[in-house]
């Protein structure tokens, strides 16, 4: 009886879940064999063990989960025989990876096997290690790798290269110890083991820079020379591919003298020769040989310049682009965009062949193409191109149209010669693929249309015109609905006529109804006919012939299902009835919008006028800087009950910026009890307490193009006549408020503005792991010395993302801590972000005991949840 | 800096049906991913007419796929690396896979995942190249099968030396 063709065997079972004609049936095969494989397990039956491994591999290979066989890996890596230690590596190296713990219990059979007798079983262990292995593994089993980089046999050193990349990647400190050897491997002839010893050295260069100088100094002429003996070596069947004699050694030579060449005109002069013979010589009508050239190109654009060398290099690019192959094409215009950087002139040359493959029916040559021509673009250049692309634009299709969308606006932005041909290819590609812009891209043309003074007129006609013609573009719709509201005036008495437009008549109540459609219109979402709601209500006064019209249309809307629309509505159609006092001052345009405080929010950071601006409420361009508590008073008298004065001057200062208004007339007659002193300094303190205040500190005028959500507090507060203005502000949705919070950049901003005022601390790196980086900024209030603020940034240190990130903190009971939210809760890898976070601390014993703190840290990385915790006793003192 | 490193990510084989024949993963990938990487390359990469490039941009990388028969092999590098040489990576398995079997096809393929895995372990380590030699690798392959076949009758003997016993 043989043990190896009894029971069901592997072949059966996978026989059986071929022939199984739905998922259910194979769901059941599956089971019964996972079912008899447990059992076995539980036997501890030695004789079927590997094929049961065999079996659970294929399972595994299905997708069913096989965690319970993880243990048999083990002990049959652990059994002495050959065939049992062969399954055993390969479903180590399946069914595991280096995050699990399991693998540990692995590094003691694996240190044996590495000086196993049996040089296969050496083998196999080492392909393990090099696939697998962790960071501890890589420490623990590195002496005996770097010892079996001399092993007798060719098969065994070359397997201990590549395993030996996998542990200076891992721990980048042992490189040193692999220098020597390595280098004693380029000598070899073997080209198994010259392949990997290169790619070896390849990888020491990048984690160590002493290996570079070492092998800069003592490698690049026997480098050199390898390539030329291979380059030049006849026909050999065994590594021949397509007439070229092993073109994967041809590469990883390539690569080496690459690293060693940049940087360094010596050794970039010693390759010139042989870069060149490969470049002229090697034959481009197979693969393999456009493998090498393309390499050899990279080559060349990389080490130090050589004016004829990149000639040649350009030169076969162009031959790339025009070949018929599409991969060809593709890595042509790949290596392109390296060589833009080192000669833009010689790229620029083959421009149209470029914007021939953005059109092509590839869409990763697509891509390709269209981020070249991105990189092409320059001021000479930038109208025709433009054109070009908006012409493709429209015959594009769907999947393509957002990247392309994004690189047209993107190119008209930073190299519009002219505000009127920005608005104008703006529109174009808002009619085209209006759908595919993101916010911030019609955010910046209203900016830019506000900033445009004498094209108002001509831009509210072109933006009625397109509006006509089509509402399917949303993001156009919402820039057509904005600019009617606010310059309906100019559309209907044709203001400011440029030569090259056409004349168009448009009535008031035309106007009217183009808002009209766009609040009916099912397809539009909520902000567009918040706007379109908001724009009726600025028509009303510029329209007094439609002014019934309109305020019948707003109070359809007081039925509105949705909330935002029905209160908007009602908070509207009361000021048309009963507050025609201060209605025209509410529905004047908007002041200019500041493009300086847009660009800033764009960028991450805000202007200091407006982290700063607690005290001064509003910075609006426009130089109208008012008190905070004029409005106050005025919404006071439309309330006429005794709310709080101050959570509704922040209302206030919103509907500023919102409606574009300038109360600061209308508040003298009112004769409000607050002075403008006090109201500011109400602001102040509301700024100390809770997390809510930033929204007060907004005073931007921007705001009005956030989303619904930043409209709703301040429409809330309009609402005062329903006598809970005060709360509604605050208590809108936990939703709007953290869109205010975004406001603002997060958190960021309020220690910006503390560390503009207190004394200055040094930054503390509070915590640090092999895997994390917490670092503490610290500022204070002036006059408030108990109190501390700190902001967390937190940066990871390892190649993985993490996510679901979170902070906690302790303090002992003389301190009182207060955590805001944290930026974000996904941490990126390799310190590419970070995530920021603020903490109050206000130590009670101030002076008497310096601030601690105990912490902890949880986040989930490759799907496993990781725990840090610390304490930080390293404080400032003076905290 | 420039990039240098070769390394494969991963290693797929697909079937036109989208059933997975083979993975190998050199990066760190969980389980949840895994299953995700696989479902999305398979709509991408099945989907793709003919005569397009062999190359498909995904989530920052590159994955170039070829396909034999009704086979697409698929490998995962970085953006930087070099596509065509990756091209000649999966004919040069193909190849050693036809040698091995003799005129490889999908089936070989299933009921021999096995042996698919042992030969790509001769040809790549952590997703670096090995060794360019066909013959070497299908050799060293060879050399393990006969290890694994007199054990196997070393064992199936021993224990039909016991059955002899016990039966006496």
């Amino acid at each position: 009886m043989n043990p190896f063709s009894s029971g069901t065997r592997l072949r059966d079972m996978i026989r059986a879940i071929r022939a199984c004609k739905t998922a259910a049936e194979e769901r059941a095969v599956v089971r019964k064999e996972c079912a008899a494989i447990r059992a076995a397990i539980n036997e501890n039956d030695q004789d079927y063990r590997h094929r049961n491994l065999a079996k659970l591999m294929f399972i595994h290979m299905l997708g069913y989960p096989t965690h319970f066989g993880q243990m048999e890996c083990l002990k049959l890596i652990a059994s002495t025989g050959f065939p049992e230690k062969r399954i055993g590596y390969l479903g180590l190296m399946l069914l595991l990876d280096e995050r699990q713990e399991v693998l540990m219990l692995v590094t003691n059979s694996l240190k044996q096997d590495l000086n196993h007798s049996n040089q296969y079983i050496v083998g196999l262990a080492l392909c393990a290690l090099g696939n697998i292995s962790s960071a501890e593994m890589a420490r623990d089993l590195a002496p005996d790798v770097e010892r079996l980089l001399q092993f007798r046999d060719p098969n065994i050193r070359k397997k201990a290269a590549l395993c030996s990349i996998r542990i200076i990647k891992k721990v980048p400190d042992l490189a040193e110890n692999f220098m020597h050897p390595a280098s004693s491997l380029l000598k070899e002839k073997h080209h198994g083991v010259l392949i990997t010893g290169v790619q070896l050295c390849t990888d020491l260069c990048k984690v160590s820079s002493e290996a570079l100088e070492y092998f800069r100094e003592n490698c690049i002429e026997g480098l050199v020379k390898t390539l030329r003996d291979i380059a030049n070596s006849p026909y050999s069947p065994e590594y021949d591919i397509a007439g070229i004699t092993d073109p994967f050694l041809h590469i990883r030579l390539l690569k080496l003298l690459r690293i060693l060449g940049q940087g360094d005109a010596g050794a970039s002069d010693c390759m010139t020769d042989i870069l060149a013979q490969v470049a002229s010589r090697t034959e481009s009508n197979k693969n393999a040989g456009n493998a090498i050239l393309y390499e050899c190109v990279e080559t060349i654009m990389s080490i130090e310049d050589n004016g004829g060398l990149r000639v040649l290099a350009i030169n076969i690019l162009g031959r790339f682009l025009s070949n018929r192959d599409n991969n060809i094409r593709y890595v042509g215009l790949n290596m392109l965009m390296k060589a833009i950087m080192v000669d833009a002139k010689a790229v620029q040359r083959h421009r149209a062949t470029i914007l021939e493959c953005v059109k092509d029916s590839d869409a990763s040559i697509q891509k390709r193409a269209l981020e070249l021509v991105y990189l092409l673009v320059n001021e000479s250049n930038v109208k025709p191109l433009t054109k070009e692309l908006i012409e493709y634009l429209e015959v594009s299709n769907q999947e393509f149209k957002g990247d392309i969308t994004a690189k047209i606006c993107s190119l008209v932005e930073k190299f519009s010669p002219a505000k009127i041909w920005y608005i104008d290819q703006m529109l174009k590609v808002l009619s085209e693929a209006g759908n595919f812009v993101k916010d911030e891209v019609w955010h910046a043309l209203i900016i830019v249309i506000s900033n445009a003074s004498d094209l108002h007129g001509y831009t509210v006609r072109a933006l009625y015109r397109v509006f006509q013609a089509s509402t399917e573009q949303e993001s156009l719709v919402r820039v057509a609905v904005w600019c009617v509201g606010e310059y309906g005036d100019m559309l209907v008495n044709n203001v400011g006529m440029l030569d090259i437009e056409e004349p168009i008549t448009v009535t008031e109540s035309d106007a009217v109804d183009a808002m009209e459609v766009a609040i009916k219109c099912q397809r539009l979402g909520l902000t567009t006919k918040a706007m379109a709601l908001i724009a009726l209500f600025k028509l009303s006064s510029r329209f007094p012939s439609c002014s019934e019209r309109i305020k019948d249309i707003i109070v359809q809307n007081k039925r509105s299902l949705v909330l935002e629309l029905q209160q908007r509505s009602i908070e509207f159609s009361c000021i048309l009835q009963k507050h025609h006092n201060i209605r025209s001052a509410l529905v004047e345009r908007m002041p200019i919008l500041d493009e300086a405080t847009f660009t800033g929010r764009k960028a991450g950071s805000l202007p200091t006028a407006v982290s700063a601006s607690s005290i001064i409420p509003c910075n609006l361009p426009n130089g109208i800087a008012k008190p905070a508590a004029a409005p106050i008073g005025d919404l006071l008298d439309l309330s006429s009950d005794d709310a709080p004065p101050a959570p509704v001057s922040s209302g206030g200062d919103f509907l500023q910026d919102l409606l574009g208004v300038d109360l600061s007339p209308a508040s003298a007659p009112s004769g409000t009890s607050q002075s403008p002193k006090t109201g500011t300094d109400v602001l102040l303190d509301l700024l100390s307490i809770g997390t809510l205040p930033p929204v007060q500190s907004s005073s931007s005028a921007i705001d009005i193009l956030s989303s619904s959500h930043d409209n709703k507090a301040p429409v809330a507060n309009l609402n005062g006549l329903a006598s809970h203005s005060s709360l509604s502000a605050n208590a809108t949705s936990p939703a709007s408020s953290a869109g205010m919070m975004d406001l603002l950049n997060g958190t960021g901003a309020i220690t910006q503005k503390h560390e503009e005022n207190g004394p200055a601390y040094p930054s503390l790196v509070a915590y640090e792991s092999s895997t994390l980086r917490m670092t503490f900024n610290f500022s204070k209030q002036p006059g408030n010395p108990q109190t501390t603020f700190i902001q967390a940034t937190f940066t990871n240190l390892s190649p993985n993302v993490y996510n679901g990130f979170l902070f906690q903190a302790a303090v002992p009971k003389f301190l009182q801590l207060h955590l805001d939210p944290a930026s974000s809760n996904t941490l990126p890898a390799s310190g590419n972000g970070s995530i920021t976070q603020c903490l109050k601390v206000t130590n009670t014993q101030h002076g008497k005991k310096s601030l601690v703190m105990r912490i902890r840290i949880a986040y989930k990385t490759n799907d496993k949840d990781v725990l840090e915790e610390g304490q930080i006793n390293n404080f400032p003192r003076d905290l | 800096m420039i990039n240098a490193c070769q390394k494969i990510h991963f290693v797929l084989l697909i079937s036109r049906q989208g059933k997975v024949r083979l993975t190998k993963w050199y990066s760190t990938y969980s389980k949840k991913e895994r299953s995700k990487v696989l479902r999305e390359l398979s709509g991408v990469i099945l989907t793709r007419g003919p005569r397009l490039c062999n190359f498909v941009e995904w989530r920052g990388l590159k994955v170039v796929y070829k396909r034999y028969a009704s086979l697409y092999f698929c490998m995962c590098i970085d953006p930087d690396g070099n596509e065509l040489e990756i091209l000649e990576i999966i004919h040069h398995y193909v190849e050693v896979l036809d040698r091995y079997f003799g005129s490889v096809c999908e089936l070989d393929l299933i009921y021999n995942f096995h042996k698919a895995y042992y030969i790509l372990d001769e040809i790549l380590i952590s997703g670096e190249l090995q060794e360019s030699s066909k013959r070497t690798v299908v050799r060293s392959v060879a050399a393990q099968d006969s290890l694994v076949e007199a054990a196997k009758e070393e064992t199936g003997s021993t224990i039909s030396n016991i059955i002899a016993h016990a039966a006496k």
